[in-house]
């Protein structure tokens, strides 16, 4: 199952974000979205995970996943996908273990993975605190547990390692790596090196401030 | 439904925990409920006259106080694009949180209401109509209200726009859940008919606004 962008032509209002950018994330490789502040890579992310419609082109998963034989029946690509962005969705008046137990239970998850999905992240021991207590880095821990919580085969990931320390960044390459080693795919926005192998990157260019993007990509 | 169950605990959970919102609205009601016979004089034939106008009213208001809260923080912090990309459909999601609110606002003002009915001279024969009105009124209060918060969730600040454009889609509910009480407190008849019409909103409101709201929130997440 790999994730294919055909033609893919993204708009912001009357601003054209993404133009024609046509690229296939392969199971078992990182796609890692670089390029300049503003060159789409969160917007991309998010046309991917059904929150914003193409204008154009198409975003799907080939061959499409099991389960049924109508188009209609199929679950939408989002249902598909975990998207870690640059909020957490940490509920600060909540502990660690209520956040992620009721992600868990939402998401379609085991109950029984919660514990687990803490110890990876190491916030076992914080299980009890509330989420305000939290430092940056443990909220973004936190937040990342929902990848572990319920399995989606793919992961979008914006900017992942922001207020991460080393060890917590080796870390999330480790699992990230465990993902890809079992043929999921991801696509991860970065400006630095997350250590994801094997990885193949996508560069997007800032295009030109026009009011109608007619020429095609970087 | 597991999505569903565990949505509606969560808020439910969050309503108690985050504390602040039910406070603000029983005592709001509270206030504007006193303030009136102060100003107004003691004039307790008056009072008994518009004392169910007064606690309808005010019941509306103290409720559109806590609407923008229903939506916003989960906006703030990142949870609505993690609801709307779940296999729950976000129409079901919405309505989860929407009963969330009519259980932790809509049921605690309507068993608020016959103690203020007290400090109003309110009839005998009208407390039990009154709360049983107010029960089968609240839910469409939240279930529109709940439009009006998806609608403003950019704006900053948002909450008197709320109040704007969610006030004028109360009035059928104003108008027949005072009808049937008035009915029944004065025994004039027609109290069915009225009763039937408001529980009629209040179930058409919670088949249609979870709609309307999943696709506000669409727009405003894109």
């Amino acid at each position: 199952m790999a994730l294919l962008i055909d033609s893919l032509l993204l708009r912001r209002g009357e601003r054209t974000i993404i133009a024609g950018l046509t690229a296939r994330a392969e199971p078992g490789e990182a796609l890692l979205l670089t390029g300049p502040n503003g060159a789409g890579k969160t917007t991309l992310l998010r046309a991917i995970a059904g929150l914003l419609q193409p204008a154009a082109g198409s975003i799907c998963l080939e061959p499409r996943p099991a389960g049924s034989q109508a188009a209609d029946d199929a679950p939408r690509l989002a249902e598909l996908c975990h998207l870690v962005g640059h909020l957490n969705a940490v509920r600060p008046a909540l502990s660690v273990a209520e956040n992620a137990s009721f992600w868990a239970a939402y998401l379609g998850g085991p109950a029984s993975g919660v514990l687990p999905a803490l110890e990876r992240f190491r916030l076992a021991e914080l299980a009890a605190i509330e989420a305000a207590y939290l430092s940056a880095g443990q909220k973004r821990r936190l937040g990342l547990t929902r990848l572990l919580l319920a399995p989606r085969p793919v992961w979008l990931l914006d900017e992942p390692a922001v207020s991460l320390d080393a060890a917590s960044r080796d870390l999330l390459a480790d699992i990230a790596n465990h993902h890809l080693a079992a043929g999921g795919i991801l696509v991860a926005a970065t400006h630095q090196p997350l250590g994801f192998a094997p990885a193949r990157e996508l560069r997007l260019g800032v295009r030109p401030v026009a009011a109608d993007g007619a020429e095609a990509g970087p | 439904m597991t999505g569903f169950a565990a949505l509606l605990a969560h808020d439910l959970r969050l309503a108690v925990r985050e504390g602040g919102a039910l406070g603000t609205a029983l005592g709001f009601y509270l206030v504007v409920v006193t303030m009136l016979p102060l100003s107004l004089g003691p004039d307790l034939n008056l009072l008994a006259r518009i004392a169910s106008g007064i606690l309808w009213v005010a019941l509306l208001l103290a409720a559109l106080l806590s609407l923008p809260r229903v939506l916003e923080t989960d906006h703030d912090d990142g949870s609505l694009e993690v609801i709307a990309m779940a296999p729950l459909p976000l129409e079901l999601a919405i309505a989860a949180k929407s009963l969330a609110h009519w259980l932790s606002t809509g049921v605690p003002l309507t068993l608020m209401a016959p103690l203020l009915g007290l400090m109003l001279n309110l009839e005998l024969a009208a407390y039990p109509p009154l709360v049983a009105t107010m029960l089968c009124g609240t839910p469409a209060i939240s279930f529109i209200g709940v439009i009006g918060a998806a609608l403003t969730l950019r704006s900053r600040r948002g909450g008197l726009l709320v109040a704007l454009l969610v006030l004028p889609l109360y009035i059928p509910t104003l108008i027949f859940g005072i009808s049937a009480m008035e009915a029944a407190a004065l025994g004039t008849g027609g109290f069915t008919a009225s009763f039937m019409i408001l529980g009629a909103i209040s179930l058409a409101s919670l088949v249609l606004a979870p709609l309307a709201t999943a696709a506000a929130i669409r727009l405003q997440l894109s």
